[in-house]
């Protein structure tokens, strides 16, 4: 049934078709494209146009709308092909009514009538239509018009509709799940039904129901795995095969059910250990589909309860996919990795040179999938290198998305596992370097705070020693030419409290270079903001210490300028800094006492200090105070009160904006109304205040507080090396103990012994020195971090990182060597490509053979004198494809069979099924040059700027 | 959700077919399709045929000069997408014989019709050639 059947469209269409397909541009297809819709404007409202016409005037407008334009003008006329009786054109009037409108669309009413007349329609097709219609065109309120007949479709003889019916409840359920609730039982039923294409649907919301609630459907989980051994066992109807595989799609849905099904329940998992290793067994490792399926029983693995067997199997598939040449594989692997090393953290030991090649990958994707799984094995013992690395990767790319989530996990890695405090200092520093204006300010915030706390150890030493290396640090790059706001923020802040501290640099030195930031960055008021007060900050201290302030020429001149700035915060600050250098020394160091950021302010809530100015006032005859409580129509001001209380407590640094004043409504309403305000009924203008008065006290003092202290604790808490509880499951807390049990080498034997490892098992390859180093240092200790001790805070301070690093068990490296030598056992990915192995530069990548072949018939082509030398060189080299190819298509047809993924995966007896495939296609020779006349025939032809257009897809 | 959009697209960037599983305006689209056609055909054929965005993926894959990409949310498996890709033009093939870029410009509309059968709301839920093609046929008959 060759294309030539369908061609009763007019040469008008196939022209439109023909200059579109040749557009060398995207300037020359717009204006295709809008010559298009100036015709189709003309066109269209004629009258009395025949309904092919019409259907084919549809056509172009999805074309224009396909291209990027706006075909609004003739959406109505879509709308009307869907009240046809042709079959024909009333699916395609859905199809143009889906692809134009969304659900919201004032034109969706007009449709709603005529999708329920064809819901009852005797013609399953139409009911099929109507469906497919639905389930893009229906929104919530519309779904009570058409929901009794969808569920009566639901028992439809024929499978099609029944399938799509379920379909359309599915999305019923998506858009409203409250307006289905009562039928989701009809999904279970569905899954009895005779129909494997509507039990293969039903999986689909079955799937999205049991993400949501895994509890109530756990008595399902025999059904799911008698389906799945049933499809396993190719029980199923061969229709549903693809390349040798029983139903592969099905399978893989029923394991996404079933890893969700199993997840934490024991039980549960054990009824699916047999089917899952079964197909473990099963599955035909050298198709792509075959691995696909493999891939979700991993990840099934991985999410149920753990079971050893199938762990092992598990960790054989992984590492066939990781020796494996294709990206693909690859890809496909790094990801399984990452899932399975959360149950055995010890596999990634036997894999660690095949990461490391992945990590060095010119390929993005994979790239980016390596530091994921990299980031789920972070531990102390590796941070560094990994860290390290994160922010290198960070630095090179452009994309500010990426950029920005790689950030935030070096910084969270950062916090959890930094081994050194100096070494967090530098990381944050070249994170906030390259990244800063991408990350969190809260991030920036932390910073300051964990320098101005120290690192929750009482050592006032190192606290300052810290401190001084930031200073120090933060000078050097201060010579860098652009650097990010909220770095600079961090920077002025750090400069102002700690720049003069230790004595290594003088006054002059650091406003010097605080004023070169301010005029450096004269657009960014924030920045001088900080500065001022970091300025601020350092003569007060020199006052303070008495010693005499000579306030620089170039900091005069800011001052100047700022004074006069038109932002009144700047203003003030400078104006505040004026006054203070103005003030004597006692004055200054009780308003700007040295390193007491972390001080608490106390506030003195009753204004006591005031009394005596109250008493005389009021003797005065002044009106005495009126508290808020009897003054309802103001404020509530304890609500601010509240709000000044949990910011003292919590810290004394205060970052978020003010609250936006609200408007003071009710002032104006008489005082005898407001003070009975509970009782009355409340006038309109009142609501505002009624409901900001009752949520004001809980918000600030509860969500808000806690959200700030919790940061706070956090931050100390992840800090200290002893608290980090490892993210280990249950299962390898055995093998955990075995390893505490032995004895402990040395960092160096460490290194060597792990590289003997790695020799032994593969002698033949020679891997470089410092990939074996990087190796080292990211898996090294792999095992080694949940081994410290929960042995309170103290002792684990006292055992230095130094010592731990060097704790290196020996059992964990001969359990990894031991994996290692099994792990060679199954034959390696590399024999798929040897089929056809002509060339030495065998890819599993379809496209390649693909290309190859066809290179192939080129050659061959090229020796029979066809004509395919109508283009230009260039674009033969690049297009390894040909126009003579639809001449040749005898030699095409006959490799087609070969370039198909599948096949060429496997030995050459098993083409046998594609070959047939193919043949039934009818005459094929035949049937290509029938096509290819009559496309010269409509006057397109191949000759011309495009010759790709008739190209074969399939080879 | 599982499958966001999918697309056809030459070598030379031209949409040749988009069918969007989540509604997206003119001008998203158009965003959307530039970016990551600009992204994919920049790719060689070593390298993953999945790319990473936003909060979705692209799996591809390019028959002569063709690509197929289909976006993806992220917990789906890639490779079944693949082999979901190569499924509809196999099928495709089955009807038209040889399939080529014209068949599916000249019959734009039929395209859409098996990729109805094959994925709805996102998901795919049918994968016989025989059901898949079976009311298309039918309809060319009327």
């Amino acid at each position: 049934m060759g294309s030539q059947g369908g061609f009763y469209q007019s040469k008008e269409f196939l022209d439109l078709v023909k200059s579109i397909g040749e557009a060398r541009s995207k300037a020359e297809e717009d204006r295709i494209v809008l010559n298009e819709i100036e015709t189709l404007k003309r066109r269209i409202s004629e009258p009395d146009i025949p309904k092919r016409k019409m259907k084919e005037y549809i056509i172009r407008l999805v074309y224009i709308e396909m291209l990027g334009h706006d075909a609004s003008f003739g959406y109505i006329h879509a709308v009307k092909m869907t009240h046809d009786d042709s079959l024909l054109v009333k699916r395609t009037g859905y199809l143009a009514v889906t692809l134009f409108l969304n659900e919201d669309h004032d034109l969706i009413i007009l449709i709603v009538n005529t999708i329920q007349k064809d819901l009852k329609s005797d013609n399953y097709l139409v009911v099929c239509a109507a469906l497919n219609a639905v389930c893009k065109l229906i929104n919530e309120e519309t779904i009570p018009a058409v929901l009794p007949q969808v569920m009566e479709l639901l028992a439809h003889p024929k499978e099609a509709v029944r399938k799509k019916a379920i379909m359309a409840l599915h999305r019923f359920y998506q858009k409203s799940p409250s307006s289905v609730s009562h039928l989701v039982s009809n999904f279970r039923k569905r899954l009895c039904d005779n129909d494997p294409g509507v039990m293969g649907a039903t999986l689909c919301p079955l799937f999205e129901l049991i993400a949501r609630d895994v509890n109530s459907y756990k008595d399902l989980v025999i059904s799911f795995v008698s389906i799945l051994k049933q499809v396993a066992e190719r029980r199923l109807s061969k229709a549903y095969d693809y390349h040798q595989m029983p139903a592969p799609f099905i399978q893989i849905k029923l394991l996404k059910i079933l890893a969700l099904l199993g997840s934490g329940d024991k039980q549960a998992s054990e009824n699916m250990y047999t089917v899952v290793g079964d197909i473990f067994r099963k599955c035909d490792s050298s198709s792509n589909i075959g691995n696909a399926v493999l891939y979700e029983c991993i990840c099934c693995v991985s999410s149920i309860y753990p079971n050893p067997k199938l762990l092992e199997s598990a960790a054989d598939v992984i590492s066939r996919f990781l020796k494996s040449d294709s990206h693909n594989l690859k890809y496909m692997g790094i990801d399984a990795l990452g899932r399975l090393i959360k149950i055995s953290p010890e596999i990634a030991e036997q894999h660690q040179l095949a990461v490391i090649d992945c990590l060095e990958d010119p390929d993005d994707t994979l790239k980016r999938k390596t530091f994921e799984l990299l980031y789920k094995m972070t531990k102390s013992t590796n941070v560094e290198v990994i860290v390290d690395r994160m922010i290198d990767y960070m630095i090179s790319i452009n994309d500010n998305h990426y950029k920005t989530e790689i950030a935030s996990r070096c910084v969270e890695l950062a916090e959890q596992f930094a081994p050194s405090n100096q070494w967090f200092i530098q990381t944050m520093n070249r994170v906030f370097e390259h990244a800063g204006d991408l990350v969190n300010i809260k991030v920036a915030h932390n910073l300051m705070r964990l320098i101005a706390e120290g690192f929750g150890e009482d050592d006032d030493n190192a606290d300052t020693k810290l401190r001084s290396s930031a200073v120090e640090s933060y000078l050097r790059i201060l010579g860098e030419p652009k650097l990010p706001s909220v770095f600079l923020q961090v920077i002025c802040w750090v400069l102002g409290e700690y720049g003069t501290a230790d004595g290594m640099f003088s006054a002059s030195d650091i406003t010097g270079k605080l004023c070169d930031v301010a005029e450096a960055y004269s657009n960014d008021e924030t920045v001088k903001a900080y500065a001022t007060t970091a300025l601020m900050k350092i003569y007060a201290f020199e006052i303070a210490a008495r010693r005499k302030v000579d306030m620089l020429p170039e900091c005069q001149s800011l001052m100047e300028e700022l004074l006069a700035s038109h932002s009144t915060d700047l203003q003030q600050r400078a104006y505040e800094l004026q006054a203070v250098i103005g003030l004597d020394a006692h004055a200054v160091a009780c308003i700007m006492p040295s390193d007491a950021s972390c001080e608490d302010i106390e506030v003195d809530r009753d204004l006591s200090f005031l009394n005596d100015y109250i008493q005389e006032a009021i003797e005065k005859g002044a009106q005495p105070y009126i508290p808020e409580s009897e003054r309802s129509g103001m404020l509530n001001i304890s609500n601010f009160r509240n709000q000044d209380h949990h910011e003292a407590s919590s810290h004394g640094l205060r970052f978020e904006a003010y609250e936006l004043p609200k408007p003071a409504v009710q002032s104006r309403i008489p005082q005898t109304l407001i003070a009975s305000t509970e009782i009355v009924p409340v006038p309109e203008p009142m609501y505002p205040r009624e409901s900001y008065q009752t949520t004001m006290p809980s918000i600030p003092s509860d969500a808000g507080s806690a959200e700030l202290k919790l940061r706070l604790e956090g931050v100390q808490k992840k800090w200290g090396r002893s608290t980090y509880t490892p993210a280990t499951s249950t299962s390898n807390s055995t093998s955990q103990k075995t390893v505490n049990g032995t004895s402990q080498g040395d960092g160096a034997s460490t290194v060597s012994s792990m590289r003997e490892t790695y020799d032994s098992r593969k002698p033949q390859v020679e891997v470089s020195h410092e990939k074996q180093k990087l190796a080292a240092s990211l898996f090294g200790g792999s095992s080694k971090t949940e081994k410290s001790p929960a042995t309170g805070h103290k002792a684990a301070k006292a055992s230095s990182h130094v010592v731990e690093k060097s704790h290196v068990p020996k059992s964990s490296l001969e359990v990894a060597s031991e994996k290692a030598t099994p792990a060679q056992q199954p034959p390696d990915l590399l024999d798929l490509g040897e089929p056809t192995a002509t060339s030495t530069a065998l890819q599993l990548d379809p496209f390649k053979q693909l290309e190859g072949l066809l290179d192939a018939t080129e050659v061959a082509s090229a020796v029979n004198g066809a004509p395919a030398a109508s283009r230009s060189p260039d674009i033969m080299a690049l297009y390894a494809d040909t126009a003579a190819g639809i001449h040749n298509k005898n030699d095409a047809d006959l490799l087609s069979g070969l370039s198909n993924p599948s096949v060429t995966n496997m030995p050459g007896t098993t083409a046998m099924p594609q070959v047939t495939q193919s043949s039934s296609k009818g005459p094929n020779p035949k049937d290509s040059l029938e096509k290819d006349a009559l496309v010269r025939q409509m006057g397109v032809n191949p000759s011309s700027q495009n010759p790709n257009l008739f190209k074969d897809l399939l080879g | 959700m599982g499958i966001r959009f999918i697309l056809m697209v030459n070598k030379q960037g031209q949409t040749r077919l988009a069918q969007y599983y989540e509604w997206l305006t003119l001008e998203e689209r158009r965003a959307l399709e530039g970016e990551i056609v600009r992204k994919c055909l920049a790719r060689n054929e070593q390298q993953c045929s999945f790319v990473e965005q936003r909060n979705y993926k692209i799996v591809y894959r390019r028959y002569a000069s063709l690509f197929f990409l289909v976006g993806v949310d992220n917990d789906e498996n890639e490779l079944a997408i693949l082999e979901f890709i190569h499924l509809l033009v196999e099928t495709m093939d089955r009807h038209f014989g040889n399939v080529c870029e014209l068949d599916i410009m000249f019959h734009l509309e039929k395209a859409h019709f098996m990729l109805e059968e094959m994925v709805m709301n996102g998901c795919i839920v049918e994968t016989s050639k025989a059901n898949i093609l079976t009311p298309v046929q039918l309809l060319e008959k009327t």
